[in-house]
């Protein structure tokens, strides 16, 4: 697979990379470029430039904040698997990293990559979801904190416009139990569907792989705020989702699984 | 002490894993052009027009070819009657597969080739689609013309129901041996050029250097002393590399006509479609049978999807009958199949080619035999099995198997997995009705090796310094040829491994050769370099003879292999280099070829079991346990066939779990790449608990019979009957492969209505 032609800098700042972004209107940032290489070699993506960020180390770091947990966006994965604070404060993060992909990605895959990428079939996206994460933006108007649940717009479609660069991801502490339930039929493949589930006062549940974006189960939130069993709340899971079909699973199992995993995740919780 | 059947580590692999091997995508030649095809997007079309003006004028083109340009002869198929059914090297009026290859860009750069592909113009008018075999054997769609059928070929016949007269049982099965892509980690690639003498230098990724170069030749009309192919390292082929394709053979032709290097390495979702498949038969299975499990008659009706250009897929049902009764001693036996064309990849030979298709067919039809009269699948194989005083055995389907001690292999894998436990645990969590339940799959298989009994050449010549130097008509991709004609020449020789070179591939230096496929290589290529080096050694002992003043009888390998001396008498040796060396002052060689060849085929075989826990709420299978007892004979080099068994089960296991080439009814490829290809990796599967057994051959003086695609053929049916027998107890009698979670939730959810 060969991508067209593009053009290629290295970006030695975040003010340096927003003003090359700038330069080209067909210009894209790449990361770790495990997300954005592989369709470039497709031809589903042809950016005439490339702006490289990789060399911005400044962005790549793990901090307590007191009452969150601040991610730069180009820390990798597997640096959020085996991060020691993360592990002690926000163990879930680690695990759902732990589970993207392959070592190989695990180590060029960037945080900040998977997020701004939006998938909805990726891990991290749901699980910050549920985590009531918030990303942190720069562009030419400056900087803005975007919440989880109005970040992930659509198919690939994020709230951060074509100029801004993803910079920080902000993840509230007080997680007192939580569960990730990934479906998939092998190791290095996204879920056929996965279940984020929080408890941070009130449970949270989102879902990988049951729409074009990352999703909140709404139908399994009301359940429970209003005191259903996690059988009842979990039969709730898909309530108003219409996930898609595929080569793994038709719409229909999407439906049962989510439940299925659904309970599953809730049973893990309480 | 022998150094046959010692764990000798790879000669190959210091260098692939340290500086790594040498594949034609490594080779560069000043002013080398690069070859891409533009294939078709349709399954079945009338091509109305092809418009390449565009793309001949982007900067860095060479050339843009269709086949109003290509003026040669469709490249024959082995069906001579259906000369219309012939493939083209590039599509000409019609297409009928997409992948299949319509216009050959040549360009400065792969790059350059890909933009070039995008400026090409193809009008199509579609036709109509078959993609499924039955719909094919129907001929209400017919994809060519001009034989008025689908139908290619047909393999023996059936009769009338009377044919299981004497049963109190009859069970019935229709099984789907899915499509599989064989996705070798090296896809396919070539290289040529025109050397100074004018003659055609074809670098190939191939199984079979000479059939490449007879292909070459008989193409592109050159004769034969005009053609050199040299094989480097190969990465992978599992049999679909043992067919010549036209992408490689217009290569050649490209070279000639424009006389300047080419390259052409695919891309893998090119490979996924364009290098053949395997497998994908239909089979209705009927087996008659006592009440005691005692089998009547067998009787399979096949029909084989060859995919859009009859290949060795077309034939390979040959194979399937031969060994449809398996290990079982069933007094009739009736097979048909017949080969229908489809618009799709063309099937060629994989992993097992026929075989394994043939002991899946029988080993899930006797489950469901067990089953129906309610007893252990264990106790229905014993019953059948050909007791082991029966050999040489004459099956119904014409095979002669040559030794074998089944219930020995079956016995082991009793006592080996503790079968009683598992069936006690399966129990328990039935009982407790739990959500994950245990499935306990057992198969036995014999497979024929060497299955066109055929004959291949080695050549074993001692060299300056006193090493070897070997020379072999099988061609490896990832075997270890290398290490094991070593080991075989040093045995003979006493010569330590490292002194002793193995060139195979390279048609100016191996004069004739066959290939390394079914199986064939050691118990021929082998057995050439172990004819070979006895000879050579005889010759060795006469010159030392006359060197020591003995007689060539007398002469026997010192103790530290080093040369040759007088037997009792350690002390009066020569080295081999001395040998070498005297032997050059009379003008002589110490040198032997010769072409080996076996009276007959060699059947392996062996005995599997899986146990599996399958999630009932959301369909997925785990592997927890693979037990292989494999039996192929004398085994030379213990470590590569224990490689050989590992990859070939975990081949299989992914047939039975995960891999399945699919389109939708418009011809469209659903799994063209590898993210939607779900082939198996490491971490889907157990550590394999691998046993031992070793029934030695008389076809050959190693003993050995072949063990490469053994693993392939046990497993699939071992694990396919493990995920049956778990849900069994639910009401699920059979699911079709890849046994999905989806699959496997429907069954459930339909069998409790």
């Amino acid at each position: 697979m060969y991508p067209s032609k593009f053009d290629y800098v290295r970006a030695l700042s975040v003010d340096d990379a927003l003003e090359k972004i700038a330069s080209d209107e067909e210009a894209k940032f790449i990361a770790g470029g495990h997300s954005l290489v592989p369709l470039m070699k497709f031809r589903l993506a042809t950016p005439s430039l490339l702006v490289d960020i990789g060399g911005l180390h400044d962005l790549s770091y793990i901090k307590d904040e007191g009452d969150h947990l601040a991610i730069g966006a180009l820390t990798r994965h597997t640096e959020v698997e085996h991060s020691q604070l993360l592990q002690a404060e926000l163990p879930m993060l680690s695990y759902v990293a732990s589970l993207v992909g392959d070592p190989q990605v695990r180590h060029r895959g960037t945080i900040g990559g998977s997020v701004a990428h939006g998938d909805g079939a990726s891990d991290l996206p749901a699980a910050l979801l549920a985590l009531d994460a918030s990303m942190i933006a720069v562009g030419p108007s400056g900087r803005r904190e975007i919440p989880a649940k109005e970040f992930f717009k659509g198919f690939l479609e994020t709230a951060l416009s074509p100029d801004e660069l993803l910079v920080e991801i902000k993840v509230p502490k007080g997680v007192s139990s939580w569960s990730y339930k990934k479906f998939n039929r092998r190791a290095q493949d996204w879920a056929i569907v996965g279940v984020a589930a929080v408890k941070n006062g009130s449970t949270k549940v989102a879902f990988v792989n049951m729409g074009s974006s990352p999703l909140r189960s709404t139908g399994c939130e009301d359940a429970l705020r209003s005191g259903a069993t996690i059988e009842e709340a979990a039969e709730r899971a898909a309530e108003g989702i219409e996930p898609p079909s595929d080569l793994n699973a038709s719409s229909e199992f999407r439906v049962h699984l989510a439940k299925v995993l659904t309970r599953r995740a809730l049973e893990e919780l309480s | 002490m022998s150094i046959l059947g010692n764990k000798v580590l790879r000669l190959e692999d210091p260098k692939l894993l340290s500086v790594g091997g040498e594949y034609v995508a490594d080779l560069k030649r000043e002013a080398m052009l690069y070859v891409s095809y533009v294939t078709s997007t349709v399954a079945h079309a009338k091509i109305l027009e092809i418009d390449v003006t565009e793309a001949r004028e982007i900067s860095g083109v060479v050339a843009v070819y269709t086949a109003d340009d290509v003026e040669l002869a469709p490249m024959a198929s082995m069906f001579r009657d259906k000369p219309a059914m012939n493939r083209p090297f590039l599509a000409k009026d019609r297409v009928r597969f997409v992948g299949e290859p319509v216009a050959m860009v040549v360009a400065t750069s792969y790059e350059v080739a890909a933009d070039a592909k995008e400026a090409i113009f193809i009008d199509y008018e579609p036709l109509p689609v078959v993609v499924d075999p039955e719909q094919a054997f129907s001929d209400e769609v017919v994809i060519y013309d001009e034989v008025g059928s689908n139908k290619v070929t047909t393999f023996g016949e059936i009769t009338d129901d009377s044919f299981f007269d004497g049963s109190d049982v009859i069970v019935t099965l229709k099984l789907r041996n899915q499509r599989l892509a064989p996705a070798p980690l090296e896809v396919r690639a070539a290289m040529a050029y025109v050397d100074q003498d004018g003659r055609l230098v074809f670098y190939a990724s191939t199984q079979t250097p000479h059939a490449v170069k007879a292909e070459l030749s008989r193409s592109l009309s050159l004769d034969a002393t005009q053609v050199h192919v040299i094989t480097p390292d190969v990465g992978g082929g599992f049999g679909a590399k043992a067919t010549q394709y036209p992408e490689e053979i217009l290569l050649g032709w490209a070279a000639l006509k424009l006389e300047k290097p080419v390259a052409w390495v695919e891309t893998r979702s090119e490979n996924m479609l364009g290098l053949g498949h395997g497998r994908a038969q239909v089979q209705t299975l009927t087996l008659g049978a006592k009440s005691d499990g005692t089998i009547v008659a067998y009787r399979a009706d096949v029909i084989q999807d060859s995919g859009a250009y009859p290949n060795v897929g077309a034939f390979l049902p040959m194979l399937t009958k031969t060994m449809a009764p398996g290990i079982y001693k069933i007094p009739k036996v009736e097979f048909r199949s017949t080969s229908v064309v489809t618009n799709t990849t063309p099937i060629v030979s994989y992993r097992g080619a026929g075989r394994p298709e043939a002991t899946e067919a029988i080993e899930r039809a006797l489950d469901v035999l067990a089953r129906r009269l309610n007893l252990d699948p264990v106790e229905v194989r014993k019953v059948n099995l050909i007791p082991a005083d029966e050999f040489p055995y004459n099956t119904p389907t014409g095979a002669t198997y040559d030794v074998g001690d089944y219930l020995g292999a079956v016995e082991k894998l009793m006592e080996r997995s503790d079968y009683e436990s598992l069936r006690r645990e399966q129990a328990e969590r039935i009982l407790h009705n739990a959500t994950k339940r245990l499935g306990i799959g057992v198969s036995t298989y014999v497979e024929i090796t060497n299955p066109f009994p055929s004959s291949e050449f080695g050549g074993v010549e001692l060299t300056e310094g006193g090493g070897l130097l070997i020379r072999s008509g099988t061609s490896p991709h990832g075997q270890g040829h290398r290490t094991a004609w070593s080991m075989v020449a040093s045995e003979i020789f006493g010569i330590p491994l490292e002194k002793i070179e193995v060139i195979t591939g390279d048609t100016d230096v191996v004069p004739h050769g066959v290939g390394t496929f079914g199986s064939r290589s050691l118990q021929l290529g082998g057995a050439a370099v172990h004819e070979a080096s006895v000879a050579a050694l005889s010759m060795a002992k006469e010159v030392a003879a006359e060197m020591l003043e003995a007689s060539p009888s007398d002469i026997v390998v010192s103790e530290d292999g080093s040369g040759l001396a007088v037997a009792g008498v350690p002390a009066s040796k020569v080295s081999y280099a001395q040998i070498y060396e005297k032997a050059s002052e009379l003008g002589r060689k110490v040198a032997f070829e010769t072409d080996f060849k076996a009276a007959n085929s060699t059947f392996p075989f062996g005995a599997h079991l899986a146990v599996v826990e399958v999630d009932i709420e959301t369909g997925k299978v785990k592997l927890l346990r693979f037990v292989a007892v494999d039996d192929a004979g004398k085994i030379v080099a213990p470590l590569l066939a224990e490689g050989q068994v590992h990859g070939g089960i975990a081949q299989g296991v992914a047939q039975a779990l995960f891999e399945e080439f699919s389109y939708d009814p418009d011809g469209n490829p659903q799994t063209g790449n590898l993210a939607d290809y779900t082939f198996i990796s490491a971490a889907e599967l157990p550590s394999f608990e691998v046993v031992h057994q070793e029934t030695p051959t008389y076809l050959n003086p190693l003993g050995a019979k072949g063990i490469g695609e053994s693993g392939t053929i046990g497993s699939t049916p071992a694990v396919h009957n493990a995920v049956l027998d778990a849900l069994a107890p639910l009401g699920v009698e059979h699911i079709d492969m890849p046994l999905t979670p989806m699959r496997i939730w429907r069954a459930i959810v339909d069998s409790q209505g």
